[in-house]
């Protein structure tokens, strides 16, 4: 009986394996090794391995002797040689604003120079090499592993002295992107749970044939490519487009007052809510189904009011469904990034904007990362809720 | 695969059905290996298509080689990304010249040897058919000037019209959004003359701290009437649409929109920001030959003209001047369109492209910052 | 069922009004916007909106002029293509693995059922774009950024959980004793699986195979992060047209987007349906 059941435990095992194993590959250890991106950052301690070794010794605060200025101009004209100056140069520039340009500009002058003080030559070229700052950079982009993006993703830095502290206020600006993004998924649960609740109620009490045919109106935007209802409310919503043409005409506003309704937060929300509300619908009405209307009537009989069936009978019955579809509703908005990079224009970006933006723009693939780690846990503590809450066995499609 | 009327599939045998299905796709759709080709990266819209009809098909029409054209914004990001995973997929770049300048310093172009370059008609070498000022690193060849500008929807203004670069900043006597490109190159000269600093004292006042926060002063009074294009082919339909009441533009962009659709469109040349860009070859492309057979071609100064003959923009060599001619569609004469042109250049500046290569990045994350406020 | 009996006590005939005309305007603010994309899609002119021409019932300013333009331009049918081979791929591997971990997940033996249905299930909660970034640094380490294979690995991953939840949701109606009858009446494990329990969960599988197509065919964000220009899919082309030059084609795009999704949603309703009634057949005492 004991081998029996282990033989059914080991065959249910491997029949998920496949799955396993290649979710594994394709999806975990990508998220794995990009989480690991944003500690490690081996390539400027790979390609400047002399320098970084003679500015071991240095004190930090005087300009470095004439054997460090030649071994850097060495290292510069090798990387530049090798094609990777631009790539080192971008990490640099990252602990110092300013020193992409002092390291290419150095790179270019000293290409074919042999002065005899590379001190005064480099200097020469950028007058930055003067100051014990440029080099401190070095020293810190040298650093293979670093706290330095998931500080920066916390709107924190490490100062001179090495104790960490906030960024001054012109630069903090991660930690309120966060708030916002969850902001907005709660003001988008919010507003689905508001439209969901009557619509699934609807659906759930009516006769099955009108009941069908509501759920498949419901179904529809859910089938619906998200770019093609991204376009439609482009379309509707612009400037020129067919809400503002409705109202000029029918005369709620002059020509010169047309509403601002897209490509910005109120796009955003729009747009979201519209892709969101149904599976904020589903659960409920998977919920509501099985309400039997007895129980209202009862409550009716014992002479309670509606709003007192309502809240005291209703709701509570309700409430796995509600919790089922605020959650996923939830979860999905804060990963959002389609819609708002469509629509949202300069206000209506979320955080996952900005992840894309240094991922594709800034090319600070560290700080992606670290963003996209703290995003990461979010979902994470949110999908454990739901898992407590509603089970993830439960979820369902449709 | 699964069919559920005969149930005859087991479940090795799906997952067989499924790698064969899968490697049939992945080799059925990689890139064809027969055809040569050479992956081309421009702005897109109406500039792409004329240099299409300029010197793609009779690139195409002489070598044999198929031009596959991709659209990009200028940013050097993306070459950035390629270069740096090795994931190069794209063969030539259209750069404008202060990215063009960086990338070659960064190493991200593949250097192109002057000498190489087709000398002009009379013989002319390629290192002295250059016009002054173009930025001959040894990494490009082919190129065009163009100028960004602004321009008005006529139908927005029925009275007076914006004659000025002052008047794209006045909200009170011109009313309406305004387009604006997404980045601070051209945008911080035009606020800057808009505040009566004079053309030729662009660079000396923004090349001070004060400068340049007057500079964004000034951006700073319009910032909400502001709607921001990336593409180049944005201004024209924004100012179509009537999104917005005037915009910055690519002259040539506007000029097409004009003659070929028609539309209601005056360009304002006062105050226009001149730039050129090149061609130049991405660092590691595994097609090199082909690109840099292409990129010699667009080089030739028939190339760069004929280019003229299909939107609104100036060879970069001396000797493709005197070739400017007629609009190839409509006949228009073209050189009183060129931004060059005497009665276009009355306020005119030159994008200094090496302060901008030197001071791009840092002016960029100021300029994202003032973005995000 | 005596539906308005149950109300009556509480909502006077202005509250039900209200409720019901609270509940159609959701239902115009879900379908709205398909209903504006396709009219505006037969526009004459290149707008965005309806001209007093379309107004009218103008026969002149409807017209087809987009869609010949989409068939006419070489991009559309290349991305068509792009996305029925990735698509189809990925479909076929997500389906595959998925039905055989649905069938692991629906043993009552299963160790650790949770954690790893959490896993599994892991891509289809997961921020896209962190998947997307994730699989761009490592794709292109193993040379399979800007690739099909890779755009169909990265496919795969994304649908498969749906697979599993309609194939596990199936399998839940479904009696362990059919299975284990058929083992003691001695059918190889194969044959258990072909002969009883693939005709029972083929329209669960069929829905999930859908669901993943589905998912494959309008994803943009790896697209954009792996994809080359050879892999350019449709909705990587309509993020394009949105982003840069919205022309009139993607409104004729999208209409017939937005007619494949109703194909789609037809054929889940039909087999739900129909998996239904057969579930209820077979188990129908007597």
């Amino acid at each position: 009986m004991a081998r029996a059941l282990r033989s059914a435990r080991v065959r249910a095992a491997l029949l998920t394996l496949p799955l396993v194993a290649f979710i594994g590959a394709t999806f975990v250890a990508p998220l794995g090794a990009m989480l690991i991106r944003g500690v490690h950052q081996p390539l400027v301690a790979d390609s400047m391995p002399r320098t970084l070794a003679r500015l071991e010794g240095w004190d930090g605060r005087s300009v470095p002797d004439e054997a460090t200025f030649r071994t850097l101009a060495s290292e510069l004209r090798s990387l530049r040689e090798r094609r990777v100056l631009g790539a080192v140069a971008a990490r640099v520039n990252r602990v110092e604003s300013g020193m992409r340009g002092a390291l290419v500009r150095t790179a270019r002058k000293l290409r074919r120079a042999s002065p005899a003080s590379w001190r005064e030559a480099t200097i020469a070229a950028d007058p930055a090499w003067g100051e014990a700052r440029a080099w401190r950079a070095i020293r810190r982009a040298g650093e293979r592993y670093t706290a330095r993006h998931y500080l920066n993703a916390l709107d924190l830095r490490r100062d001179a002295a090495g104790a960490v502290s906030a960024q001054p206020p012109e630069r903090r600006i991660y930690l309120s992107l966060l708030g916002r993004t969850l902001a907005v998924a709660a003001a988008i649960t919010a507003i689905c749970l508001v439209l969901g609740y009557p619509l699934a109620h609807l659906i759930a009490n009516a006769r099955p044939a009108t009941s069908n045919l509501l759920l498949l109106l419901v179904l529809v935007p859910f089938w619906t490519s998200l770019l093609v209802r991204t376009t439609s409310w482009i379309v509707l919503l612009q400037n020129q487009g067919v809400v503002n043409d409705l109202l000029v005409a029918v005369g709620l506003i002059d020509e010169e007052e047309r509403v601002a309704l897209i490509y910005n937060m109120t796009g955003t929300l729009i747009a979201m809510t519209h892709v969101l509300l149904p599976f904020m619908i589903l659960p409920l009405y998977a919920v509501m189904r099985t309400i039997p209307p007895q129980y209202l009537r009862a409550a009716a009989s014992l002479g309670a009011t509606w709003r007192q069936a309502f809240v005291r009978v209703y709701w509570p019955q309700t409430l796995p469904g509600a919790a089922a579809g605020a959650l996923l509703v939830f979860i999905l908005a804060i990963g959002y990034y389609i819609t708002p990079a469509l629509v949202g224009g300069r206000t209506g970006q979320l955080i996952s904007n900005m992840i894309a933006y240094h991922m594709q723009e800034s090319l600070n693939w560290g700080l992606a990362a670290a963003l996209g780690g703290v995003l990461l846990v979010c979902v994470a503590a949110l999908y454990l809720v739901y898992d407590r809450l509603v089970g993830i066995e439960r979820m369902r499609l449709a | 695969m699964t069919s559920p009327r005969t149930g005859r599939a087991t479940p090795p045998r799906i997952a067989g059905y499924a790698a064969v299905a899968a490697l049939l796709a992945a080799f059925s759709g990689s890139p064809s290996a027969h055809a040569e080709s050479v992956t081309v990266v421009s702005y897109g819209g109406s500039y792409a298509r004329a240099c299409q009809k300029a010197y793609h098909e009779p690139f195409t029409a002489e070598t044999g080689i198929e031009v596959r054209l991709a659209d990009f914004n200028g940013d050097l990001a993306q070459i950035r990304a390629q270069v740096e995973t090795g994931n190069v997929h794209w063969d030539v770049v259209d750069l404008n010249f202060p990215e063009l300048v960086r990338a070659c310093d960064e190493g991200l172009l593949e250097p192109i040897a002057l000498d190489d370059l087709p000398p002009g008609p009379d013989g002319t070498p390629a290192r002295d058919d250059y016009l002054e000022g173009v930025p001959l690193e040894g990494c490009s060849g082919g190129g065009m000037l163009y100028s960004t500008v602004y321009a008005y929807n006529r139908e927005s203004f029925p009275g007076e019209k914006p004659t000025t670069i002052a008047d794209f900043f006045d909200l009170e006597k011109f009313p309406g959004r305004r387009g604006m490109r997404r980045r601070p190159a051209a945008n911080l000269e035009f606020a800057l003359m808009a505040d009566g600093v004079p053309a030729d004292r662009v660079y000396a006042v923004l090349d001070t701290p004060e400068g340049m926060d007057r500079a964004f002063r000034k951006l700073d009074t319009i910032k909400d009437r502001i709607v921001w294009w990336e593409a180049g082919a944005q201004p024209p339909q924004m100012l179509a649409d009537r999104e917005v009441t005037m915009s910055t533009a690519w002259n040539g962009r506007i000029f097409n929109a004009r003659v070929l659709e028609n539309q209601p469109f005056t360009i304002v040349w006062d105050g226009q920001v001149l730039d050129g860009s090149s061609l130049a070859i991405v660092a590691g492309t595994p097609n090199l030959e082909a690109a840099r057979r292409f990129l010699l071609f667009a080089a030739r100064v028939e190339s760069m003209a004929a280019v003229s003959r299909y939107i609104a923009y100036g060879p970069v060599r001396r000797s493709g001047a005197s070739l400017v001619s007629t609009h190839a569609e409509t006949g228009i004469d073209m050189r009183p369109h060129m931004p060059t042109s005497p009665r276009n250049m009355a306020n005119a500046v030159f994008n200094d492209w090496e302060w901008w290569s030197d001071n791009g990045d840092e002016i960029n994350e100021r300029f994202n910052a003032w973005l995000a406020r | 069922m005596a539906r308005s009996a149950e109300r009556r006590p509480f909502g006077d005939h202005l509250g039900r009004g209200l409720y019901l005309a609270f509940c159609v305007a959701v239902l115009v603010f879900l379908i709205a916007p398909m209903l504006v994309i396709v009219p505006l899609s037969f526009n004459a002119e290149p707008y965005f909106t309806f001209t007093e021409g379309m107004l009218r019932l103008d026969a002149d300013a409807w017209s087809l002029r987009w869609y010949r333009g989409i068939v006419a331009d070489d991009d559309w049918p290349r991305a068509l293509g792009n996305s029925l081979v990735i698509g189809v791929a990925a479909t076929a591997i997500a389906t595959a693995l998925g039905v055989l971990a649905a069938l692991g997940l629906a043993n009552p033996a299963m160790p650790g059922r949770v954690p790893v249905t959490a896993l599994l299930l892991s891509p289809m909660v997961t921020p896209l774009v962190i998947s997307a970034a994730g699989m761009f640094f490592f794709y292109s380490d193993l040379g399979l950024a800007q690739t099909h294979l890779g755009l169909i690995l990265a496919h795969a991953a994304l649908g498969a959980p749906f697979v599993v939840i309609t194939v596990t949701a199936t399998l839940a109606g479904f009696d362990g004793n059919l299975a284990r009858a058929a083992a003691s009446l001695g059918a190889a494990p194969p044959t258990v699986f072909r002969r009883v329990q693939l005709p029972l969960i083929a329209p669960g599988v069929i829905s999930g195979a859908l669901f993943a197509f589905a998912t494959s065919l309008d994803e943009v964000v790896t697209v954009l992060f792996l994809g080359g220009l050879e892999q350019r899919t449709i909705p990587r082309k309509m993020w394009s047209g949105i982003r840069e030059e919205i022309s009139p084609e993607i409104l004729a795009v999208a209409t017939i987007l937005v007619a494949f999704a109703l194909l789609l949603l037809g054929t889940v309703e039909w087999l739900r349906r129909r998996g239904g009634e057969r579930a209820a057949a077979r188990f129908r005492p007597g």
